[in-house]
């Protein structure tokens, strides 16, 4: 059974939610990266979401860029980061999502992503800007790897193609809360819980709630509506913010800290 | 050459032209761009609305543009005869004003009031301020700030027609990145805002609805040229950045028996690393929407395009254009800065008539073409731009070059 699944199954048996920790893959290089990882997974994270760096990340805000912009000024690059996932794997049973703009993949040949990944010890990929009508190749080079493709549904998305979204599902869904980049904050909390409970009641797998969650107190409001809550420029914005000879993994650790005691403390 | 049965194959009914176009957006733009596909092809097929926007081309735009003969610079040249396709004479003083007066009177049918752009030169930058202005709806255009500087002109128009201008640092700071803050606003705005993009480039539909927009060039382009010469072009060139006023020019002769030239920005040299050429020396990917040919290095991460001109400027390319490519019924050719310049003054100075450096890229490949060629061929380039908006910069190039 894929790792995602086991966790999620694990999780509801104990009624707990899950965290999903995005950080930049080379983030601020990959050494470093490695060790704050590592740590995020010793620190209370149930699902890593590993992002793989590019030059023209549409999506995300500016937090996530710049960490982008900063890891491949070190040279991070796709393979590099698949060679990470597999480090960390190396240490951890945390299941780990390859998080990507679908350029890199194509452009390193999706056959070949499809082998390493799953040789890697990755259990799912997240490409943000290749919706299902683009993904059948994607799709088909992953047929028999156990490595989910993570499908995301929006506040803009229809009642009939959530529908579609959640059934095609592998994983997760992950839910965005908000319009927007990445990391852009005020989350009105009443609107993500109509949503929320809307694709709750037609999605089979888990959904979690992504984009703008950076608080203790978000957590505390939005963990109740979905099964997960995924946290990415909140932790990217500390390795951005330290000081040079910061302790990043313990940073890191800390704020992944408050962010469960806040997920935890929900009724 | 394979002539037959392109025009109207293209795209396919999921918006790929072939392996290229297709969406390839986050989740959030996937209704705004479906909402947008269904608006569209509801308004190119209503009587009322097409007869609005051809009003607003003769009686706003100044259309049709001129087909006019360069005899003098055909003298000069010595060869085939050219022939071109004023889009400078068009209102603003580019073919961009075409496709955005039809988005434009798709955005108000839409019952959106906002309208923001994206622009490398500042021609669709300006097209959009005007039209918002004319339209009366809000209009912010994102600039990357080193186009914001080659383009200063361009920045104090778009300013007196009421435009917000929102400099854009992040990146290479040129068009690229000012269609990456484009989107980046567009998904937070979604709901009320219209995003006119300026070129046959983004998800669908924008490749084919621009292309649509755009081919009153060609249209124009084709009929004037049996009126005043009797006879179809024997080439057809045209610059191509994202390719707009190329697929404009093209598409109506894409099943005639004519060969075309899409000019590309070669920079400093195709050989170096400072060019914009994505077909010739790119290679297919997705970015800002569609599967195109783009400059990028082997692990999938964009390059910073090079060019003298700020509107060619671009690591990628409209996904049509891949396509003819690939068919090869479209020829690809990179021109450089100083065959670009070269070119730029030769038409100053035999015909009367500053081009806009983009257009010189054509005016280049058409006077090479031109040379190897009989008196009794006639080759046809759009002169997409008119060129004002460059004459500091030409000048310090031409300073610095000995030109």
């Amino acid at each position: 059974m894929n790792r995602i699944d086991q966790t999620f199954k694990k999780l509801a048996s104990s009624n707990r939610k899950a965290l999903v920790a995005y950080l930049t893959a080379g983030d601020p290089d990959f050494d470093t990266s490695l060790r704050i990882l590592r740590t995020a997974c010793a620190s209370g994270v149930d699902v890593l979401e590993i992002g793989v760096p590019f030059s023209d990340p549409t999506c995300d805000g500016p937090v996530i860029q710049v960490a982008s912009a900063r890891a491949l000024k070190t040279g991070m690059s796709f393979s590099k980061s698949i060679r990470l996932a597999a480090e960390v794997r190396k240490a951890v049973e945390t299941p780990i999502v390859l998080f990507s703009y679908y350029n890199p993949i194509f452009k390193y040949g999706l056959d070949r992503v499809a082998k390493e990944v799953a040789e890697a010890g990755v259990d799912g990929l997240l490409v943000v800007d290749l919706p299902p009508e683009e993904a059948g190749p994607l799709t088909d080079a992953l047929k028999g790897k156990d490595v989910h493709l993570i499908r995301l549904a929006a506040p803009t998305t229809k009642p009939e193609r959530i529908r579609m979204l959640a059934n095609g599902a592998g994983g997760f869904l992950y839910l965005i809360t908000r319009l927007g980049v990445t990391g852009t904050g005020g989350l009105d909390y009443a609107d993500v819980a109509k949503h929320a409970a809307a694709v709750k009641a037609v999605c089979p797998h888990p959904v979690c709630l992504g984009f703008g969650i950076s608080t203790c107190e978000d957590a505390r409001a939005l963990a109740p509506l979905a099964d997960g809550l995924i946290v990415g420029s909140a932790l990217v914005r500390i390795i951005a913010q330290a000081p040079a000879d910061a302790d990043l993994p313990a940073l890191v650790a800390t704020k992944i800290g408050e962010l469960r005691d806040g997920m935890d403390a929900c009724p | 050459m394979n002539t037959k049965q392109i025009k109207g194959h293209y795209p396919d009914a999921t918006g790929h032209f072939g392996f290229y176009g297709g969406r390839y957006v986050g989740e959030t733009l996937i209704a705004a761009l479906t909402d947008l596909e269904t608006a569209w092809n509801a308004a190119k097929e209503d009587p009322a609305f097409i007869a609005g926007f051809r009003s607003m081309l003769t009686n706003y735009a100044g259309r049709p543009t001129p087909l006019d003969f360069a005899e003098r610079l055909s003298n000069h040249v010595g060869g085939a005869r050219i022939y071109l396709k004023r889009e400078d004479c068009a209102h603003t003083g580019a073919h961009k004003i075409n496709n955005v007066i039809g988005q434009g009177l798709l955005a108000r049918r839409m019952g959106k009031r906002h309208v923001i752009a994206e622009t490398g030169a500042g021609q669709h930058g300006v097209a959009t301020a005007t039209i918002a202005a004319r339209f009366g709806m809000g209009c912010k255009v994102f600039m990357g700030e080193e186009d914001v500087r080659r383009q200063a002109p361009n920045v104090l128009r778009m300013k007196l027609l009421g435009a917000e201008v929102i400099p854009v640092t992040s990146g290479t700071g040129t068009l690229k990145d000012a269609m990456n803050e484009a989107l980046r606003y567009w998904v937070a705005e979604v709901e009320n805002t219209f995003y006119i993009i300026g070129t046959v480039s983004g998800p669908h539909p924008y490749p084919v609805m621009v292309r649509d927009l755009q081919r009153v060039i060609g249209d124009e382009s084709r009929r004037q040229m049996l009126e005043q010469v009797g006879k179809l072009p024997d080439l057809l060139v045209a610059c191509v950045g994202g390719g707009s006023n190329a697929m404009g020019l093209f598409y109506p002769f894409l099943d005639d028996p004519c060969e075309m030239l899409g000019a590309e920005a070669a920079g400093e040299g195709l050989n170096t690393p400072h060019h914009a050429a994505s077909i010739t020396g790119g290679a297919p990917g997705t970015l800002h929407g569609a599967m195109t040919y783009l400059l990028q290095n082997d692990e999938g991460q964009i390059q910073e395009a090079w060019s003298i001109s700020a509107g060619l400027d671009y690591p990628g390319v409209g996904p049509e254009h891949a396509l003819l490519h690939d068919l090869g019924r479209v020829r690809y050719d990179g021109v450089t800065d100083r065959e670009a310049v070269e070119a730029f003054k030769l038409l100053c100075r035999f015909e009367g008539i500053i081009p806009a450096l983009e257009s010189s890229h054509a005016l280049a490949a058409a006077i090479n073409e031109a040379v190897r060629r009989p008196k009794d061929q006639a080759i046809l380039v759009c002169i997409s731009g008119r060129g004002d908006k460059d004459l500091d910069h030409i000048t310090a190039y031409m300073k610095a070059h000995n030109l």
